[in-house]
């Protein structure tokens, strides 16, 4: 159904007005005061942060943004800097597997959950607790047991496999996936949660359908449950991704970026430019890539999702 | 209004002594370690003793948390009473923009031009001819913290410098020991390299390359050495899988390190470990070779305030933190060099007082940290970490971009 | 969510629709106790669990060990002595400074600042969503999409615009500034998380409300919000869990006296010099943790109970 048609009968007033259409701006009026603190944030902050951002990473700003235009000097020397390849190299390994475990372990624990097991809750606890620790010490716990000393290396090698390796942390080849590890612990319970509303949000009617097509549950979880779940994909989505987006404290907590440069990304390339160097223009100029990026991948998106005419 | 509310902090703190000019000064700092937090309480209680009372706002995590934070808060229109930085050119920019107090009357008062020395500590505090900031302590580089067990059980003499250490290495590694330990961190590798220009090229080459910035020594065969130098550091230093710095002490305290180039701040470890200097562990200033240090280290500075009675205490702040009776106190608990000549340190370790006498000798260069712009030290900082985690990049080619960046240093 | 709606009858009854919603678990019901299928599902459900569960083990068995045998390295080892000391430490001894009182000196600030903030966020949030489900006009969606980007801000890049806004309205320092920065970093996630949730309830329902001469307002406080616990606690969790942990905010946004818990955390934990008390550090972390523990647990229930309510009848 189209969703201009409904949200317009919801819209307008009961048509009890006598003397023509009310004023424009009046129509839906709670609706936008409801919605003024939004339209607020959105444009002040979020929008006009946004510009304010992409201006100064035009400046030579140090310490204290100031107007002295400079041109594309910050962009010439970002690319030109082999750490801030580094870093977008890692987030994209990151993000990408980061974005298939989370969904892929997420919907599989919540499946699993929703065939009405016992201990549920002492399950779903399980899984949902470590998003209830900060990242600080999400990083400090796990780079204790990923320490090639005393964490996990060392036990398997005390049980006599002496050739065992698997240090993490301290090999920058694979060093993102030691950060990945800790990750996936800390938010996939979260999705694990968002995937079970959205499975409880399912009709019974749909599975009795299923059941009586004989249609085997894996194939009516694929093609029937997961399209009818797409609210919950979408804000599923935006979360772990604006969470890959500012991956931040963990990779401090954990490897500080090292070894070398080696777990380095873009928030941190950011953050560390803007308040170490104070060079606040290059780390403005920094953000704006990350911004670029982001709304390349995410307006045709949201356009098409929000913007677009479906509900939903 | 502010009579009320003086009142209800003095019936909530029982009475202070003076009530006329008595406020309260919140000073942020990120001095949170054991030692540190010891050394603060001494500057406290001193100033706690004029009457004013301090209120302590510590942060910690290093500077870089920290210095935001304040800064914010400056700029944000709601600026603490007092607050750290280390001696440069941190906090240039909001004595630039006027946010900073003017403390020259303090200093002529006290006669700072006189006392504190190196001169250069009060040149970085200085602006337009004003006096923005009070030194609290000097704080050095060039150090070489060596582990006499690991030595002895590697049957070889403990090393008199740091060419003496790198013969050693081998030997080092045949007893199952760790030549030299570094942590992971940028700052320590990038601490290292900076050692290694003064202490092995000479405070005239450490000069050139940080202070006029000249990119031609930069990329000339002088620096070349130094990073064939940071090159063998770099082998020395491969399988120290430790993160912090003081971790890394930690494996030359417990003799599973050979030796660890460091600030003057590690003998804090040693101490807590109720070592000896000389005993359990040695100290070569300038790694044994140019005795030459550079001196680094903390300053107050004081916002702009609009309360009279808090500007007042501001003044006592810096009085106090000047006054030799605090700069010692304070220092033998920091493990730091007082920032005035004048001083009598007697209580002082063997190591620090080798440092105290080099410094006092007048042998010194300014720090890094003074001479470049923090952004410039951070682009270091990143190809020094690259470099000593990633053995495929030659010596030269680090070194072509160690030229680049001191060519566009500011 | 159109599906849902369409495959309820349309002049469904309130109630068959509420029921519906809020249903049990799926699935077919199990047969036998040990059937092999169930053994598949408790089996990875058991692997999963002992990989969430490996760290609370190594943190709560660290947490009540002295540092001697912390120093002895097996950190998968049971204590040989147990000692509450690193737990007492964390809570009322640990140093930030001079203040040498623990965790227990943020605790009361963590709390002033998580309720209102968690409070006004929900609640600004859950409006918002719901006004952009029902209720849309021309350029609403707009800004919401804007509002959606705005979620892959990195925080530190609108430190300093804020800080800018915030002193211009002579609110900087103040808690009323903290709560207006955390409901503005929290509203993207949250409004997307309400917008979705109420645009997936029936229309029928909305359109009978609307039918009887329900307003903006009563609608949303009539008939959207009790049917949305499921929601509630889901965005409970997140912001709880968010504004408790965060440290940027909290320090930048406040003045000393009124420092949350975590900065206290970040102290211990991050403490440069000296010897890393690990076992210390542990207790803290769990200690700090407990608040939104605590809320999982409780809202856990209600999440269960709320479901529950609506799968008796289904």
């Amino acid at each position: 159904m189209a969703n201009s048609v409904p949200s317009r009968t919801r819209s307008s007033a009961p048509p009890k007005a006598p003397s023509g259409r009310p004023n424009q701006l009046f129509r839906n009026l709670h609706s936008k005061i409801a919605l003024t603190p939004m339209i607020l944030v959105a444009s002040v902050i979020f929008f006009g942060g946004t510009i304010w951002t992409v201006i100064y990473s035009f400046t030579s700003s140090r310490l204290l943004p100031r107007a002295n235009f400079v041109g594309l000097t910050q962009y010439d020397r970002l690319w030109a800097s082999s750490r801030w390849w580094i870093s977008i190299e890692n987030l994209l390994v990151y993000g990408i597997l980061s974005l298939i475990f989370s969904l892929v372990i997420g919907f599989v624990l919540a499946a699993l959950m929703d065939q009405k097991i016992r201990f549920e809750s002492a399950f779903r606890t399980i899984f949902l607790y470590p998003f209830a620790l900060s990242f600080i010490v999400t990083g400090l716990v796990w780079q204790w047991i990923l320490n090639p000393e005393f964490g996990v290396q060392g036990i398997v090698r005390s049980l006599g496999w002496t050739s065992f390796t698997f240090d993490p942390l301290y090999n920058p080849d694979i060093v993102i996936y030691g950060i990945l590890i800790a990750g996936l612990w800390q938010g996939t319970g979260l999705v694990m949660c968002l995937m079970l509303a959205g499975l409880r949000g399912i009709d019974e009617d749909i599975w009795k359908a299923a059941r009586v097509d004989g249609i085997p549950m894996w194939r009516t979880y694929l093609f029937v449950v997961i399209p009818m779940m797409r609210p919950v994909f979408i804000t599923t989505l935006v979360l772990i991704g604006s969470g890959i987006v500012k991956l931040y404290d963990l990779v401090v907590a954990q490897t500080s970026g090292g070894p070398g440069n080696a777990s380095e990304v873009p928030a941190k390339y950011v953050y560390d430019y803007m308040f170490q160097a104070q060079n606040l223009g290059q780390g403005f100029a920094a953000s704006t890539m990350m911004l670029l990026t982001v709304a390349i991948i995410i307006i045709p998106w949201a356009y098409l999702e929000f913007g677009g005419k479906k509900r939903g | 209004m502010r009579f009320r509310a003086f009142a209800a902090v003095m019936a909530a703190t029982v009475a202070l002594p003076c009530i006329a000019q008595a406020a309260d000064l919140e000073v942020t700092h990120w001095w949170t370690s054991g030692g540190e937090a010891a050394a603060v309480k001494e500057l406290a209680t001193a100033f706690d003793a004029t009457g004013n009372k301090w209120i302590d706002g510590a942060i910690a995590g290093s500077g870089s948390t920290a210095r935001p934070i304040m800064i914010s808060r400056i700029t944000g229109g709601d600026p603490m009473g007092a607050t750290q930085f280390n001696h440069g050119r941190q906090a240039e920019e909001l004595v630039q923009e006027g946010l900073m107090r003017d403390l020259t009357e303090v200093a002529e008062k006290g006669k700072w031009k006189d006392v504190i020395k190196p001169s250069s500590l009060l040149d970085s505090c200085t602006f337009e001819g004003k006096i923005y900031c009070a030194p609290v302590n000097i704080h050095s580089w060039q150090w070489l913290w060596l582990s006499n067990a690991a030595f002895e059980k590697a049957g070889v003499p403990v090393p008199k410098d740091w060419n003496e250490f790198v013969a050693a290495g081998p030997k080092l590694r045949e007893a199952g020991i760790q030549p030299l330990a570094v942590g992971g961190s940028a700052f320590q590798v990038n601490g290292l390299f900076d050692t290694l220009v003064i202490s092995l090229g000479g405070t005239d080459l450490y000069n050139k390359v940080y202070k006029d910035k000249d990119e031609e020594t930069a990329a000339g065969p002088e620096i070349a050495k130094i990073f064939a130098a940071a090159d063998d550091a770099r082998k020395l230093a491969k399988g120290s899988n430790v993160q912090d710095w003081n971790q890394a002490t930690n494996l030359v305290i417990t003799g599973k390190a050979g030796g660890q180039i460091m600030g003057d701040w590690a003998q804090g470890e040693f101490q807590q470990a109720g070592q000896t200097a000389g005993k359990e562990y040695s100290c070569l200033p300038g790694l044994g070779l140019n005795q030459t240090l550079t001196t680094g280290g903390d300053a107050i500075y004081f916002p702009l305030l609009d309360d009279e009675e808090k500007s007042k205490a501001q003044e006592v702040l810096a009085e106090t933190i000047v006054d030799p009776k605090v700069q010692v106190a304070f220092n033998l608990k920091k493990g730091s060099v007082p920032i005035r000549g004048d001083v009598d340190l007697a209580a002082a370790n063997d190591c620090m007082k080798k440092g105290i006498e080099i410094i006092s000798k007048g042998s010194t260069a300014i720090s890094t940290d003074q001479l470049v712009s923090a952004d410039t030290q951070k682009q270091k900082e990143d190809l020094m970490a690259e470099f000593f985690a990633n053995e495929s990049m030659t010596p030269e080619q680090a070194q072509e971009r160690f030229a680049s960046i001191i060519g566009s240093a500011d | 969510m159109a599906n849902v709606s369409t495959l309820n009858a349309t002049g469904a009854s309130m109630d068959a629709v509420k029921t519906e919603l809020a249903s049990g678990p799926r699935g077919k019901r199990p047969k036998r106790v040990m059937s092999g299928r169930n053994i598949m599902i408790y089996g990875i459900l058991g692997l999963a669990a002992l990989y969430y569960l490996l760290p609370l083990y190594v943190m709560v068995v660290t947490s009540l060990k002295g540092m001697p045998e912390v120093r002895l390295g097996n950190i998968f080892s049971p204590p040989m002595e147990i000692t509450f000391e690193p737990w007492v430490k964390a809570w009322s001894q640990a140093c930030t400074g001079l203040n040498c009182d623990g965790l227990s000196r943020g605790f009361w600030n963590s709390v002033r600042i998580l309720v209102p903030s968690v409070v006004v966020s929900i609640a600004v949030a859950s409006v918002s969503g719901y006004a952009l489900a029902n209720w849309r006009f021309k350029g609403s969606e707009l800004f919401f999409a804007v509002l959606i980007v705005g979620a892959f801000i990195p925080y530190q890049v609108m430190i300093y615009p804020i800080v800018i806004i915030l002193r211009e309205i002579g609110i900087y320092g103040s808690l009323t500034g903290l709560v207006i920065v955390h409901t503005i970093f929290g509203m993207p996630i949250l409004t997307l998380l309400f917008r979705n949730y109420f645009a997936g309830l029936p229309e029928e329902l909305f359109k009978a409300a609307r039918i009887d001469g329900a307003g903006f307002w009563q609608i949303y406080g009539r008939i959207m919000l009790p049917m949305s616990l499921p929601i509630f606690v889901v965005a409970i969790i997140i912001q709880v869990t968010g504004i408790w942990n965060d440290f940027l905010f909290g320090v930048v946004f406040t003045r000393p006296d009124t420092y949350p818990m975590t900065i206290q955390l970040n102290n211990i934990v991050n403490s440069v010099q000296g010897v890393k008390e690990y076992n210390v550090n542990m207790a803290a972390t769990l200690l700090t943790g407990a608040v939104p523990l605590f809320v999982y647990f409780v809202s856990g229930r209600l999440f269960v109970r709320g479901i529950a309510a609506g799968a008796v009848k289904g």
